[in-house]
């Protein structure tokens, strides 16, 4: 079948302002669109700029707009879209060339909430005991691929004034420590989260839930690391 | 641009990003990748790492040691398989301490499953000795480690792409790299240079690997003089999701998945009385395609059944909910209730960059060591894996000798200083970018790797011969003459991927060649390695590691002996 697909096209060295190219590439039903970026990228213009690696929504490389909706290519098969499919860059993110963004921001933030496993005693010489319990309260969020698509896809990150918000990722990565039964940090990441760009800027929206590739219940998690805040500041008094 | 670091860890994968931890704080250390760290291929591990921590039966390092040296099929060297079986616990529980989030037992415990291979009592029974994280064990070790070193501060240069190692006289002195995002050359000095780039698994068609698993880094030290060993050892998977050849773990049959033929027959009994669908991977991996040649495969295509239809609902969700959506999203179908399309892919290398026990890259068949220059990982040969590699011993691979690297390269650095280095060698490496980018009209790059991959799943896949192999060679040698032509239409600096898949395909070439050039001088049958020709082991004439040289009269081959020292080669039957 013939696939036409209408794709953004932006180099700042080089072009004035984004413009949109169509190719059409015949395509098996059962391909992934990302098949047929390679397709357009080997057989008809080698310019042509994205990220891509494991192919098959592990590494989180791929992230894109589908028809306005982020979401990874390599996910998507040709037999579900009936018209012209289009193909632009993240937002939130600038572009660096056509759709691929600059994710250092996206880094930062995600490095801002501390994520690695914080203790203060020194560990046993086995493992440290966590019941299958409290490791399942961590079992959607560890599915996380740092594809950026929740990000991209908040309203409150794309909007200039609350720009600052740390963003659906990083809360998941946040919370993930956070609910972990071996860390010891309880008051650090309190205190990293308790503010108008941490979790509190989560308007709720659930626009990261929608989109996530990986099914994660974003917006749920960040309404519990609210709660978490609630109930620990609460506590104390 | 000229850079200076002590140590310098191409490939952020498990290996790279370990050894990285630990020469963080002792070290000035950076990492190179080529694509951002996290995108690595190790993320796409899903069953487990081994270790014999018993925490779900009794398990002994023991038992360990022997099935990975009766999965070798006698080819890993037993001294450094000891090192590692050994090793696995403590590594298993830094993992742990580390925050890796592992599924647990009912009493807290890290939860183990089944795996191919791995038995108890040297081969009486399946053992439980897979350490898991659901089905994204990679995934998770790989974001841990990331996170550890975010934490240490280690420097990382992501999406810089390595064009050549470079040596001063004998010495490797760093690599000069592209920077994706500027199109500018780099040249990165060190005192020690860790090569931990994966494997090479693109050069076939039907591959599990990523496509950022390309292999360049074999050749480019295959071609500074250094041999590559046992490359003719390539293991298909048996479970690849039909027909894009992506992975379904092997946890799914630790599970308790069957493999079934277009009968119905539950056909690893047959092939395997014992272990039946947990037997080794190549032996799994020849009982499906000899189901699909006798004409057993389903709807007379060249593909079988993985069916989990009894696991239930709630199994598949919680211990195997990354396949289940593979095979949701990639098949439209639901293997709570259906089973599952499955053939070979090609997986992994268990050939590579000779090295000893702690990385450091072995140049000959006396043991001479290169100065500067470690491996580790898949794209290393220590050999620990032999002729065929078990299940989620690769990971364990990654972790002990990533680690073990990392530490003689801190030890070992403070005998070097950075020397000067003729600018030369950046000139060279942009004179050889601008000759590329000023190709005529001539060879396309995509027509060539097509050719390429289906040669090797032609005649260097599961099923080999003798003739095949040589009509293989000659191929990939024709193909060798049509590169010399290729045409790079993308004349761009930044993000040139076309550049980048002109210079790959080129190294493909080279090594797809040393992979069928190995094989066609091994006349006997050993692990992944099967000839049609020579059905049987001959530890006579084979007991011995394969090294391939580059030499001016072209690819020469040679031997060394395997390392034996607690288990002599005896019948492999599962």
């Amino acid at each position: 079948m013939i696939v036409k697909l209408k794709i953004f096209r932006y180099d700042p060295k080089k072009d004035e302002k984004p413009y949109y190219q169509t190719f059409e590439v015949d395509a098996d039903p059962m391909d992934r669109l990302l098949d047929c970026l390679n397709r357009i990228r080997w057989e008809q213009d080698p310019t042509l700029s994205y990220r891509w690696s494991c192919g098959h929504g592990i590494c989180g490389s791929d992230g894109m707009r589908i028809n306005g909706i982020a979401g990874l290519p390599c996910q998507k098969l040709v037999r579900d879209f009936k018209e012209e499919i289009l193909i632009e860059p993240l937002q939130v993110f600038g572009v660096v060339k056509d759709l691929i963004v600059d994710l250092d921001p996206f880094f930062e933030r995600y490095h801002s909430i501390r994520p690695y496993l914080i203790t203060k005693m020194s560990p046993p010489k086995e493992e440290r005991k966590q019941s299958p319990e409290e490791q399942h309260l961590l079992e959607e969020a560890i599915r996380c691929i740092l594809c950026a698509c929740c990000t991209a896809s908040c309203p409150v990150n794309q909007a200039k004034e609350t720009a600052g918000y740390v963003g659906p990722a990083a809360l998941v990565r946040a919370f993930r420590y956070l609910f972990d039964s071996r860390d010891e940090a309880l008051e650090e990441r309190i205190a990293l989260l308790d503010h108008k760009d941490g979790a509190w800027g989560c308007q709720a929206l659930w626009r990261c839930t929608e989109v996530c590739p990986k099914e994660i219940p974003v917006t749920k998690e960040i309404g519990q690391i609210k709660k978490r805040i609630y109930d620990v500041k609460h506590s104390k008094k | 641009m000229n850079i200076q670091h002590d140590i310098l860890i191409v490939g952020a994968g498990l290996a790279g990003l370990r050894a990285a931890v630990e020469c963080a704080g002792r070290a000035d250390v950076a990492v190179i990748s080529k694509v951002f760290p996290t995108r690595s291929h190790s993320g796409a591990a899903q069953g487990g790492i081994t270790a014999a921590i018993g925490n779900e039966e009794e398990d002994r390092w023991e038992w360990h040691l022997f099935d990975t040296i009766k999965g070798s099929d006698y080819l890993g060297d037993q001294d450094v398989i000891e090192i590692m079986v050994k090793d696995a616990p403590r590594a298993i529980y830094e993992l742990e301490h580390m925050g890796v989030p592992f599924s647990r037992t009912a009493d807290g415990k890290i939860a183990q499953r089944n795996f191919g291979g791995h038995t108890r009592d040297y081969g009486k029974k399946p053992v439980k000795r897979a350490c898991y994280a659901a089905d994204h064990t990679g995934r998770v070790v790989l974001d841990t480690l990331y996170d550890q070193c975010l934490r240490h501060q280690v420097k990382f240069y992501s999406e810089h792409y390595v064009l050549s190692v470079i040596f001063d006289q004998r010495r490797c002195v760093g690599v000069i790299t592209y920077d994706l995002a500027t199109g500018e050359l780099h040249l990165l000095q060190s005192k020690a240079l860790l090569l931990a780039t994966g494997g090479c698994g693109r050069i076939y068609k039907t591959t599990s690997n990523g496509f950022a698993t390309t292999g360049e880094i074999f050749n480019l030290v295959y071609q500074s003089g250094i041999p590559l060993e046992d490359m003719e050892f390539i293991q298909f998977h048996p479970t690849g999701l039909y027909p894009l050849g992506i992975l379904v773990s092997e946890a799914a049959r630790g599970e308790g998945g069957i493999l079934r033929n277009k009968l119905g027959e539950r056909f690893m009994e047959r092939y395997a009385p014992t272990a039946k669908d947990l037997a080794a991977r190549d032996v799994v991996s020849r009982a499906i395609l000899t189901e699909v040649r006798e004409g057993r495969g389903i709807a007379g295509k060249d593909y079988i059944h993985l069916d989990l239809t009894h696991l239930g609902e709630e199994k598949i969700t919680e211990r195997l909910w990354e396949i289940a959506s593979f095979v949701r999203i990639y098949l439209g179908l639901d293997p709570v209730y259906e089973p599952i399309p499955v053939q070979p892919t090609c997986h992994y290398v268990m050939g590579g960059i000779p090295t000893d026990g702690d990385g450091r890259v072995i140049t000959d068949e006396k043991g001479s060591v290169a100065p500067g220059l470690f491996a580790a990982g898949e794209c290393a040969c220590v050999s620990i894996h032999g002729a065929n590699r078990l299940g989620c011993n690769s990971l364990l691979d990654l972790l002990v000798f990533g680690r073990r690297s990392g530490l003689t390269m801190s030890q070992e650095i403070s005998q070097y200083q950075h020397r000067p280095i003729s600018a030369d060698l950046l000139r060279e490496t942009n004179e050889r970018i601008a000759g590329l980018l000023g190709s005529p009209a001539g060879e396309k790059i995509d027509e060539i790797r097509r050719r390429m991959q289906s040669l090797m799943m032609d005649y260097g896949s599961v099923f080999r011969n003798g003739e095949g192999l040589k009509k293989g060679i000659e191929g990939i040698r024709s193909l060798k003459e049509r590169y010399k032509g290729i045409e790079v239409r993308n004349k761009g600096k930044r993000f040139n991927f076309e550049l980048t898949e002109a210079i790959e395909l080129g190294h493909q070439l080279d090594l797809a060649e040393v992979i069928l050039l190995s094989a066609f001088h091994r006349r006997e049958s050993r692990g992944a390695h099967f000839r049609e020709d020579f059905p049987q082991r001959a530890d006579r004439y084979y007991l011995k590691h394969t090294l391939v040289f580059q030499t001016p009269k072209g690819p020469e081959v040679r031997y060394k002996p395997v390392k034996i020292t607690r288990f002599q080669p005896e019948a492999r039957v599962y």
